[in-house]
């Protein structure tokens, strides 16, 4: 007990094989990197959702725009690892889930029918990013799928980082939002599609302890900060930014009330 | 991994508020179930309802949570208010701390019923839903999380697990390895789900639900009783000043993914297979220390199927399996928590319950279910919750002592 309680140190570590990114002007992390570093070249067009080649023809189809995020940030940062995707543990997390899908089922039920389609219904699941993800990879390994209101970049991170120091190997961390339709949209609004994708692993560039709640670390840029809080997903942009000009910072990322996460980046990614 | 202690636990489902309740329906075999409807729906089917949600019109929402008042939150209050929980969950609070006490729970659709009624009343010109919709306290997927959090006043890491009908095992297992790394030192984990027009449709269009009452591994099961359910537990790490006496131990965790289709389990329960080795080994067992399993049984033709061939893949036939969803109904994203607390009683009590409304066991079926109690000291329990998108839990459990 005495050795073990030695052992706890309050802080998770992780190192960051590789990342996905996917939002306004951003297409992907490779291309955005520089205008991270330098917010002047950015030019905030709405985010396009490529198809993502993980998919099937039918299931392209079928998967609604938070599965379809989900999965191209989770490729880019696949490739980038060069790992196996079929073997890595996943932490999906995300506020609004599809809220375009349930719009649909909302609909049909206020109707006098109530006819719901069965795929409606099956993608309905918070965990369809998840879902789609190990089917299309064909991978048996754990996935969880988080959701923390504003604060599900921060869950979904400090998840991953816990599953890295238990399990000692890769995580994929999958984090995206998307916009509600009307009439939804006026009840949670959400500026944009924003998916990001870190590939976490056992090692030291990246560390996070859990704090008492302090005013979340902004951009430092207007346009890129209302992005960050118009976006739960985006909450990851400050962090983002840090990674793409490869200094060591001390970031405080938002949490829910009461709570922040402290986020260390100690050494420059390669 | 080191066994956790788990310092309190409740209930509520069909079968009435708190542990005492539930634990007298499994003894005498009686469901919760009944032949109803829910709300403006009448689909024919068989539900496990809970009572006394409308009995909470009554109370004082305090002020800054009253945006969050929902059926699924009410459930949540309910069980806050069952066996003493929010208490014990206060005293912990103040030997920890608030900001070292987590909350993990699971749903699968939160409060959507309040969207739902609320499409129906939408502005006749303009679309727009009524003012009196807080979707984002009632309805967003982390909406439980947020009001037991701001409810029981603790400040610690929280968030939702949602998938599907694994959700509120999942917990366990996300609680478990904050406290082992040292980030928190207690955890208020569990699930809750309630009665909505998307399952109750839902299954419907896809086929899985049933006329007639749910019979897990009968030969002529048609399909699963939907029920809705809230339960928490209240996990802590040892020692600290005046610690609270274990009421049972998390002994192990396993995840897994089907990663084989959306909504049908994969047809030999490979994945299923995958969690619960995972949790026996993380649990240091072998299949034969385990005394009772409370299989997921939702009564489908297909997920029983593939359960069965999955449990006796890694137990012998003759280990002692029932579903109790014929009690409670399928709670969805509340099943895992509520199977966690049946499991925890089965162990206080010795007294593992008999399956429900099983007549003829399918004879493609080989499990052990129990057709009568039975009464013996359990020391090892486990618990299966798989869902949608080919999530897996598999939970063990050991008793107090």
């Amino acid at each position: 007990m005495v050795a073990d309680m030695g052992l706890l140190t309050n802080t998770l570590s992780a190192d960051i094989l590789g990342i996905g990114l996917l939002g306004p002007g951003m297409a992907d992390w490779v291309g955005s990197a520089a205008l991270l570093r330098d917010p002047a070249l950015w030019q905030p067009t709405a985010t396009l959702v490529p198809p993502p080649r993980r998919l099937p023809a039918t299931e392209r189809r079928r998967a609604g725009a938070v599965v379809k995020a989900s999965m191209v940030v989770a490729d880019q940062a696949v490739a980038a690892a060069g790992l196996d995707a079929a073997a890595l543990a996943t932490v999906f997390s995300s506020s609004t889930g599809e809220p375009a899908n349930c719009h649909a089922l909302c609909e049909a039920l206020a109707g006098p029918e109530r006819m719901v389609s069965p795929t409606r219904f099956t993608n309905s699941v918070h965990n369809a990013p998840g879902g789609y993800w190990h089917i299309a990879v064909q991978g048996m390994a754990p996935s969880t799928s988080l959701a923390a209101f504003d604060g599900s970049f921060g869950a979904g991170l400090l998840e991953a980082m816990a599953q890295v120091a238990t399990s000692q190997a890769p995580v994929l961390l999958v984090v995206a939002d998307v916009p509600y339709p009307a009439p939804l949209a006026a009840k949670r609004p959400t500026a944009d599609t924003f998916a990001v994708a870190l590939l976490l692993a056992p090692g030291q560039q990246l560390r996070l302890a859990l704090s008492e709640e302090t005013a979340p670390t902004p951009c430092g840029h207007a346009g890129l900060d209302a992005l960050r809080v118009g976006i739960p997903a985006a909450r990851a942009l400050p962090l983002l930014q840090a990674i793409a000009r490869g200094d060591p910072a001390a970031l405080t990322v938002e949490g829910l009330p009461g709570m922040s996460l402290n986020v260390h980046l100690l050494t420059p990614l390669p | 991994m080191r066994p956790l202690a788990i310092t309190h636990h409740t209930l509520v489902t069909a079968l009435g508020h708190g542990r005492q309740a539930t634990f007298e329906a499994l003894r005498d075999g009686r469901t919760g179930l009944a032949r109803r409807g829910f709300e403006t729906a009448d689909i024919g089917s068989w539900l496990g309802v809970v009572d006394g949600v409308d009995g909470l019109d009554d109370i004082d929402w305090r002020e800054d949570l009253a945006a969050f008042d929902c059926r699924n939150n009410r459930l949540a209050e309910l069980a806050l208010r069952s066996d003493g929980f929010a208490d014990a969950v206060r005293a912990a609070s103040a030997r920890w701390g608030a900001a070292r006490v987590g909350v993990f729970l699971g749903t699968s659709t939160s409060g959507i019923l309040q969207t739902e009624v609320a499409y129906r009343h939408r502005d006749a010109a303009t679309g727009a839903l009524p003012e009196s919709l807080h979707y984002g306290e009632t309805h967003n997927t982390a909406s439980v999380a947020r009001y037991v959090r701001a409810a029981l006043g603790v400040t610690g890491p929280a968030c939702v697990v949602s998938t599907a009908c694994s959700s509120s095992a999942k917990v366990y297992a996300a609680a478990e390895r904050l406290i082992r790394l040292g980030l928190i030192d207690a955890a208020v984990v569990g699930g809750v789900d309630s009665l909505c027009m998307t399952t109750l449709y839902g299954f419907k269009a896809l086929e899985l639900s049933s006329g007639e009452i749910c019979r897990p591994w009968d030969a002529t099961r048609a399909g699963l009783s939907i029920g809705e359910a809230a339960a928490f537990a209240l996990l802590e790490r040892e020692g600290g000043a005046a610690p609270a006496r274990a009421m049972g131990w998390l002994l192990g965790a396993g995840e897994s993914s089907d990663g084989h289709h959306m909504s049908s389990p994969h047809p030999e329960g490979a994945g299923a297979a995958l969690a619960m080795r995972a949790a026996l080994a993380q649990a240091g067992l072998r299949p034969d220390d385990v005394d009772y399993l409370n299989l997921h049984g939702t009564g489908t033709p297909g997920n029983d199927a593939a359960e069965d061939r999955a449990v006796c893949a890694v137990f012998s036939r003759s280990l002692p399996c029932s579903s109790t969803k014929g009690y409670t109904g399928h709670t969805l994203g509340a099943a895992g928590g509520v199977e966690a607390s049946i499991a925890l009683l089965a162990l206080q009590h010795g007294l593992a319950p008999p399956s429900l409304n099983l007549q003829q066991q399918d004879p493609a079926l080989h499990a052990s279910l129990l057709r009568e109690p039975l009464h013996k000291r359990l020391k090892v329990v486990a618990s299966n919750s798989f869902g949608f998108g080919g999530s897996n839990a598999s939970l063990v459990f050991g008793a107090a002592s």
